[in-house]
């Protein structure tokens, strides 16, 4: 029953694992074998990849359910759209140039928003607290949804209601309320996504390994017993929030820049459900699961297409079965037993932290 | 020993608290002196762990005054009261499970490291400097708690007796000045007490820190403890030496009943 506690080795198991995935996705989608339809899933991919890691960091390694994490991720695709509407209105278009601006704007928008956020919601505990962040999330969403904004030499125009923006002749409209985001000359690449999932992973394994982790995950194990060593709960409660904010920013950021169109409700309750069964499925505080988890289910719908519409139904058994058997203790102990006799007879298995 | 002229690390002043209509605690009055062990007996329900729950501000007195070291308590929180100087294990023991034993102690630390967030995103080198002393340290307090060969396992699969060393182990992490155990021997076997007192013996002369520890194991109180408070209905019976107290007829009436 002694179970070896390995931070070290979990974060080098994620880092080859993203590293290798890149690599054979980069020579698939290079030789022309993975096809219009995968193709196109690698960015997305790696945004789904980038808003799980964060949400993981909250729900995982802080232990507070978070079910807006959608909302924060709307926040980095619309700040994103602003930057590069503004930037490339004033004549920069270089697409890794506008793309890194555009990630750092999201991630900081997203960030000092979770800290604003975090301020009401972290005196809440448990299922409120759940509750107060989908509330969140849905009010970010809505706003979005209702806001027209455009741009020309005079600056940016801005206004609740439609048509009300009155703008020069060579003005653009960057948001148009419930049509959404409209033409974003588009500035991410799958390389760009593997390097932001690169930087969060670093970013939060090394937080995790450091002594605001420790603390994170001490409130989380016993918070009564972290105030009697001096740990401030709700600042490291506050510090988890905003990495998982920021990181969920990011995400949006590298969404929004991969569609030259796309609306608001995109990032609806569904998406924050679906992140956090990103988390859930790979682990709590399991990140090379949770990459592991997010490519799967964000691939799976795409494979059972074939089942036309019995493919969401499927889908939701699939994701049953795979619930039900990772969570029962009867199989993992048979499977842990075939890895352990596979390894004694010496051929070498492969295991997963 | 000549105690009064010592200074006390901590003095009580007719502390009190009131839950609604019902007072736990009443008029306590206690001094306890550097590098001693002191011990904090009664009944069941006499208010021990209250008192521990006021000196640790995890409960807020309604009467009376704390003073550690001579500076009062009075507007500290858990936090602070850490920061100050007190650290303290619990009755039902409290230690972070699913966090590995080193990683226990090593949170025990928190408010002894001096680098920020962007040190241990960056890995600078004073992340990575003491980082390295905190592992150090860390070890060698496992070492003294014999729990060395137990460093990378998860608290939460520790046996009974290995997670109450751990939580003295973690409490002292913080650099205490006073060190309050809450029934430390609870649910040990006669050799593992025999241990633990060594150990808190060891504890004492190593840190000279002084030791406040509630306990129902007789024998452990008087053969480790200097000097003993007893409570009873949440007011002071008796105090004094172990002698004294075991020889103390309102102490033995209070034990065994009329």
């Amino acid at each position: 029953m002694k179970e070896k506690f390995k931070s070290n080795r979990n974060s080098t198991v994620s880092y080859s694992l993203v590293i290798a995935l890149f690599i054979i996705l980069s020579i698939m989608s290079g030789a022309g074998l993975l096809g219009r339809k995968y193709s196109s899933l690698l960015v997305p991919v790696c945004c789904y990849i980038v808003a799980a890691i964060g949400l993981n960091m909250n729900v995982g390694i802080s232990g507070e359910l978070n079910l807006g994490q959608a909302g924060f991720m709307s926040l980095g695709a619309f700040t994103a759209v602003i930057v590069a509407g503004a930037l490339n209105f004033h004549g920069v278009t270089a697409p890794a140039l506008v793309l890194l601006i555009c990630i750092v704007c999201g991630t900081l928008i997203a960030g000092f928003l979770g800290w604003l956020m975090s301020i009401p919601v972290l005196k809440l505990e448990g299922d409120y607290l759940a509750i107060v962040t989908l509330a969140f999330g849905q009010i970010i969403v809505n706003i979005i949804n209702n806001v027209y904004l455009g741009i020309d030499e005079n600056g940016l125009h801005f206004s609740f209601v439609n048509n009300s923006i009155q703008m020069q002749e060579d003005g653009k409209m960057l948001i148009s309320g419930p049509m959404g985001a409209t033409g974003v000359n588009t500035a991410s690449s799958f390389l760009a996504g593997f390097l932001l999932v690169l930087i969060s992973l670093i970013v939060v394994y090394h937080i995790m390994n450091s002594r605001n982790g420790r603390a994170i995950m001490a409130c989380r194990d016993n918070r009564i017993a972290a105030s009697t060593v001096g740990i401030n709960a709700v600042a490291e409660k506050t510090l988890a929030f905003v990495i998982s904010a920021a990181l969920g920013g990011a995400a949006g950021a590298l969404y929004g820049m991969n569609y030259s169109s796309f609306a608001a409700t995109k990032f609806d309750f569904n998406l924050s459900i679906l992140i956090l069964v990103y988390v859930v499925l790979g682990g709590l505080g399991n990140m090379t699961g949770t990459i592991i988890a997010t490519t799967l289910l964000v691939v799976l719908p795409e494979v059972l297409r074939f089942l036309s519409i019995y493919r969401m139904l499927i889908y939701a058994v699939v994701l049953i079965v795979i619930m039900i058997v990772t969570n029962n203790q009867t199989i993992r102990l048979r499977l842990k037993n075939l890895r352990q006799n596979k390894k004694e007879s010496g051929k070498g298995a492969k295991t997963n932290g | 020993m000549a105690e009064e002229n010592r200074k006390p690390i901590l003095e009580v002043q007719d502390l009190g608290i009131d839950f609604g209509g019902l007072t736990a605690v009443n008029n306590l009055n206690m001094k306890v002196y550097p590098e001693q062990i002191d011990g904090l007996i009664g009944p069941n329900g006499a208010g021990k762990t209250t008192v521990f729950n006021m000196l640790t501000k995890v409960y807020q007195p309604t009467r009376g005054k704390i003073f550690l070291e001579g500076k009062d308590l009075e507007k500290l929180n858990p936090v602070e009261a850490s920061q100050a100087g007190i650290a303290r294990t619990f009755q039902n023991i409290r230690l972070f499970y699913n966090m590995s034993v080193i990683d226990n102690v090593k949170t025990g630390m928190h408010n002894h490291f001096h680098y920020n967030n962007f040190d241990a995103i960056f890995r600078t080198g004073r992340f990575r400097r003491e980082e390295k002393r905190a592992d150090q340290d860390a070890r060698e307090l496992l070492e003294i708690f014999h729990l060395s060969e137990y460093a990378d396992l998860t608290a939460g699969n520790l046996p009974y007796g290995q997670q109450r060393r751990l939580e003295i182990a973690r409490a002292m992490a913080t650099q205490p000045k006073l060190l309050l155990l809450d029934e430390p021997a609870a649910g040990m076997n006669p050799q593992e007490t025999e241990e633990l007192m060594a150990m808190i013996r060891e504890v004492r002369d190593h840190f000279k820190i002084a030791i406040l520890l509630i306990e129902h194991d007789m024998q452990l109180v008087m053969q480790i403890c200097e000097h003993i408070t007893v409570l009873n209905y949440g007011m002071l019976l008796a105090e004094g030496t172990p002698q004294e107290i075991q020889s103390n007829p309102d102490v033995i009436k209070a034990y065994i009943g009329d």
